[in-house]
């Protein structure tokens, strides 16, 4: 580990003052950050302890959720209105993780940790996330966790949060706050596909602090679930998963939100799989029709081919079961 | 009443809860200082420079080792190799040279007050390489060697024959001809090796974490040309190891090495990463079986060649052949093994050693030829069981397998398995069932112990053995109280120090049967000494007899060692292993629901122990059937998951009902405890009974482990 100062924010514009300097990390629980500087991967100069900052979860005058990015995952996951209003985000953090790491991890920490990708985590490897320009070697080497829509020949690497998967199917934006002031963006923007750029990960600016998320009224509640298929039964990243939520009207798809983890640099909303759902009848072939949509573009890679065929499966199995759920509210 | 058989509860269970027990890292001695390594990013080469400036410079380091600047250490060779070196070639020899024969291979040691500042220090010196000879880093069975004239003395490979195996193949009307493969697997325990080195003058000791205080304290002594006698190694608590620490591995002469050098101890700790480059593996396998067999199952021809694996420095040859030499009657009958020398480091003894990988490929084909024969898996194997050690020609010393089969198989329900694969459906998951024989080699070694009697009332028993986990300490402490007549509470067993009374590794589920009788044989000796001054007083009150005869103890120490059973008779341990399996017939995901193994280990000492022994095997086995697979990069030759997040291993969640029964035997020739060893049977029969049961319930072979859901969706 490189040494390093540690400074805790007493409050926001304390935070944001420290985090403008050059070399300063933001920290939260630390779950990941700490094992990339163990292993030598993350070098900041500078942690700027955030964990003591944005720690409540409020109900928004429009009817929503806004969960304050010091807020632990473990605390989202049991908060009573997130589990009723928005059950598909309690199952998608109880999916992640270890009950440890969700105890330590915050919100805004989860949304940006790194990506599981072996060649990112070994420094005697190349990787054009860690040293722009210096190569890829998972295009050649093992590539079985890796993406099969929206990669680029700089990068194959796939975000791994279960969390984010859920954030983008339920359309919620991020509260960012700057030294020049805060904005809000979808979170669906906020993650990068990797392209000619790779270690810009997301849409933060220098400096940009994550104080919230907020989740819109309609949290699905009545038709959602969260798949994940994984190595083992916990304690491992998504090979695939799915958060999705269904609105039938009549045996009809009305609204339908379905995201994808595991299958790319971001969380991947699956706009292609809903535009064919939406209005259509909730059957068997026509959710089989729309994976088929979502995932026309996937290319596989060495090792990771099964996941497009894994992903079909889990989408029309998941939306079979779906349509087939009494409404729960 | 005898306290053998009882299942005791762990006598160190309490000091391991309650942080009293202290493992190797943990002893600090004064002025205690801490070593990183810096480790090769290239699998073959040569060093051109190495610059340490930096390293050297940096906050709290002390000191800077490379092969520039260590000192050469002699290296003497043993008279013999003990059996948990590799059988030829010439050990990895620290910081002597610029080659590089491995990626991971330590090219510096820096030495600090802390240990981050250790880790930073090695973190800054960079290292160019030519990377000159081209690195072997595939394993490709077409380019492995026959193993060698030092490998067959010990019976392992390059060939054996008996009758006409290929000519029986070619005439059988019923055949198999299929290859398996095993990923290779990391030991990965709990306690990551560390090594505390101080010494004082010329003498070393080393508290350190190993299954063998003894060996250590001899190859050290030899690597640094020193009289045994001064070196001593302490290790009292081992946090599991698998086999991982029966060598004495590089990191302990690089401790001992920088503590003389800063002439105060160092601590030598490997990071988890390091785990797969410092000390071991069980290496990738292939292994060919062709089965030849008449239309009612009897075996014609068996013929196994198997691949494995090993460094360019070293030969690793283990009995890998050993379950298609001994488990089935067949007259005619071909080995062979070969292996593929590359650029890693050596492979070594991981649980099971050998047979467990052996009994992968040859259960799995087993289960596959009584597909072909439309029989039961079990039938097949009662229809060609052995009466004699086939191989050997030898006869068994005790032999309990039938009755494995038939109590596992009632306890286990297997009289209602459907004979055709994908015949039960529960919800969305496809459920299977299937077994295996589990079979490995017995083994004892002369062993000695001491007792003493004190004044307090207690009996101190000693031997240089250990407990990585198996309960040595529990068990021990139940064959001295019972060969003393003392409740367990007045006895204490202590182990873990090369100076007390020697033993041989702890490994090859040998202790029981090696360590046991030498503590008997102690403890008698020691009565005979009690009955010299007691004048007729019960051994319970020596403590007045001590007292009246002004001792302040009592103490004898005695040997036991094996007769020639082990040439006259073939000894091992048997079993039979059952397990269910749940497969979601979509995702491809399997669960191990329900495994119950019956085992004719011997007498057992400790019902208690044995049965945690053998479920933990079985979740090493679900390990190795379903999650553990070490992704070796052949273009980095470098381990591309080398995490503890990313190397899988089974987690509680993966854990469903695990059973592990007893049948009732006793083994008359190969100790006077009639124990036959646990623990490496625990895992042998595991992983094929898994594959055979993702068979049965889904109607495909995957016939390369670990079995992951994409191995399974795309088979």
């Amino acid at each position: 580990m490189t040494p390093f100062l540690y400074e805790r924010a007493a409050d926001r514009q304390g935070a944001l003052a420290l985090g403008a300097r050059a070399g300063a990390s933001y920290l939260g629980g630390g779950t990941n950050l700490v094992d990339l500087m163990r292993e030598t991967i993350a070098h900041p100069e500078l942690l700027v302890d955030v964990t003591g900052l944005s720690r409540e979860i409020e109900d928004t005058p429009e009817g929503g959720l806004r969960i304050g990015a010091g807020v632990k995952n473990t605390a989202v996951a049991g908060d009573r209105r997130v589990r009723q209003r928005y059950p598909l985000l309690a199952q998608a953090i109880l999916a992640g993780a270890s009950a440890q790491i969700r105890n330590m991890a915050t919100t805004g920490g989860n949304i940006l940790q790194r990506t599981r990708c072996a060649y990112f985590y070994d420094d005697a490897a190349r990787c054009n996330k860690r040293a722009p320009g210096a190569g890829c070697d998972a295009v050649e080497g093992f590539n079985r966790i890796h993406a099969i829509l929206g990669a680029s020949p700089a990068c194959v690497a796939t975000h791994p949060s279960d969390m984010c998967v859920a954030l983008a199917a339920l359309e919620a934006t991020v509260t960012l706050e700057g030294q020049d002031g805060g904005r809000e963006i979808a979170f669906a923007d906020l993650h990068r596909l990797p392209g000619e750029t790779p270690e810009v990960e997301t849409q933060l600016r220098p400096g940009e602090l994550i104080t919230a998320v907020t989740l819109p009224p309609n949290g699905l509640a009545a038709r959602s679930t969260y798949r994940k298929v994984r190595d083992r039964a916990s304690y491992a990243f998504a090979l695939v998963s799915v958060a999705a939520g269904l609105e039938l009207e009549g045996g009809v798809i009305g609204d339908v939100r379905l995201a994808l983890g595991g299958v790319a640099h971001k969380p991947w909303r699956a706009h292609a799989a809903e535009a064919a759902l939406k209005g259509r009848p909730a059957t068997e072939s026509v959710f089989r029709e729309a994976a088929e949509a979502e995932l026309a573009p996937a290319r596989p890679l060495r090792d990771n081919g099964f996941k497009i065929e894994l992903a079909r499966r889990v989408i029309v199995d998941t939306l079979v079961k779906l349509a087939r759920t009494e409404e729960t509210v | 009443m005898s306290v053998i058989g009882s299942p005791v509860s762990r006598v160190d269970g309490p000091a391991k809860v309650n942080g009293e027990a202290h493992y190797a890292g943990e002893f600090a001695p004064k002025d205690l200082l801490y070593a990183a390594t810096a480790d090769s990013t290239c699998p073959a080469g040569t060093i051109v420079t190495l610059d340490t400036r930096d390293a050297a410079r940096a906050p709290g380091v002390l000191l800077v080792l490379t092969h520039l600047n260590a000192d050469r250490l002699p290296y003497q060779e043993p008279a013999e190799r003990v059996a948990v070196d590799p059988v030829a070639g010439a050990q990895l020899r620290v910081l002597d040279g610029p080659a590089i024969l491995f990626s991971g291979q330590p090219i510096a040691l820096v030495v600090a007050r802390t240990q981050a500042q250790a880790e930073y220090g090695a973190s800054l010196v960079p290292a160019p390489y030519d990377a000159d000879p081209p690195a072997k880093l595939r394993f490709d069975p077409a380019l492995a060697q026959p193993t060698s004239e030092a490998a067959a003395k010990k019976k392992r490979g390059p060939e054996t024959r008996k009758g006409d195996a290929e000519g029986a193949f070619a005439r059988a009307p019923v055949t198999l001809d299929e290859r398996y493969r095993l990923s290779r697997e990391q030991h990965h325990p709990m306690e990551p090796h560390a090594t505390v080195a101080e010494w004082t003058g010329d003498r070393l000791t080393l508290w350190s974490k190993t299954q063998w205080v003894g060996n250590e304290r001899d190859e050290i002594a030899r690597r640094f040309g020193l009289p045994p006698a001064n070196v001593r190694v302490i290790n009292p608590y081992v946090g599991g190891a698998f086999g991982s620490s029966l060598r004495t591995w590089p990191h302990v002469t690089l401790a001992a090495m920088a503590a003389r050098r800063a002439r105060r101890p160092v601590r030598l700790e490997l990071t988890r990463r390091q785990l797969f480059t410092f000390v071991g593996h069980r290496g990738q396998s292939e292994q060919h079986v062709r089965l030849g067999a008449d239309p009612n199952g009897r075996l014609l021809a068996t013929i196994c060649e198997a691949t494995g694996q090993t460094s360019t420095y070293e030969e690793f040859a283990e009995p890998l052949l050993g379950p298609a030499g001994a488990t089935y009657a067949c007259d005619d009958r071909l080995t062979r093994y070969k292996l593929v020398p590359m650029n890693v480091n050596t492979p070594c003894p991981m649980r099971g050693p050998g047979w467990a990988t052996g009994l992968v490929a040859q259960e799995m084909a087993m289960d596959e030829l009584a597909e072909r024969l439309g029989m039961d898996p079990i039938e097949l194997r009662l229809r060609n069981y052995a009466e004699r050690d086939p191989m050997k020609d030898l006869p068994w010393s005790s032999k309990a397998l039938r009755e494995c089969y038939a109590q596992g198989a009632e306890r286990f329900g297997w009289s209602k398995r459907p004979l055709k694969p994908r015949a039960r459906r529960d919800g969305r998951d496809l459920v299977g069932l299937g077994m295996a024989t589990a079979i490995y080699d017995s083994g004892r070694y002369p062993t000695s112990a001491s007792v003493a009697l004190l004044p307090d009332g207690t009996a101190l028993v000693r031997c240089a053995t250990a407990d990585m986990g198996p309960g040595t300490y529990t068990s021990m402490t139940q064959v001295a109280a019972d060969a003393l007549g003392l409740p367990l509470a007045r006895v204490r067993f202590e182990l873990g120090d090369s100076t007390f009374p020697p033993a041989k590794e702890h490994g090859g589920s040998t202790t029981m049967a090696s360590v046991g009788p030498a503590i008997q044989e102690a403890c008698g000796a020691v009565k005979a000494k009690l009955a010299g001054v007691a004048d007729g007083a019960p051994i319970t009150d020596f403590a007045a007899v001590l007292r009246r005869a002004g001792l302040d103890r009592i103490e004898a120490e005695a040997s036991a060692k094996p007769d020639d059973a082990m040439k006259t008779h073939s000894i091992n341990g048997f079993g039979a292993v059952f397990a269910e399996v749940r497969v979601d017939v979509d995702l491809c995901t399997i669960r191990a629901t329900r495994i119950v193994g019956a085992y004719d280990a011997g007498r057992i000492v400790n019902p208690k122990l044995a049965h945690s022994q053998c479920i933990g095997g079985m979740v090493q086995g679900i390990g190795m059937a379903l999650f553990e697979d070490v992704e070796w990069d052949e273009h980095l030759g470098r381990v591309s998951n080398g995490t503890i997040a990313e190397y899988i291993v089974p987690v509680n969640a993966d854990i469903h009902d695990l059973d592990a029964i007893f049948v009732d035997t006793r083994e008359p020739l190969l100790n006077p405890l009639g124990v036959k060893g646990v623990a490496e049977l625990g895992l042998c029969g595991v992983a094929p009974a898994i594959a055979n049961a993702v068979w049965h319930a889904t109607g495909k072979r995957v016939r390369n482990l670990p079995i992951t859901p994409d191995r399974l969706l795309t088979a």
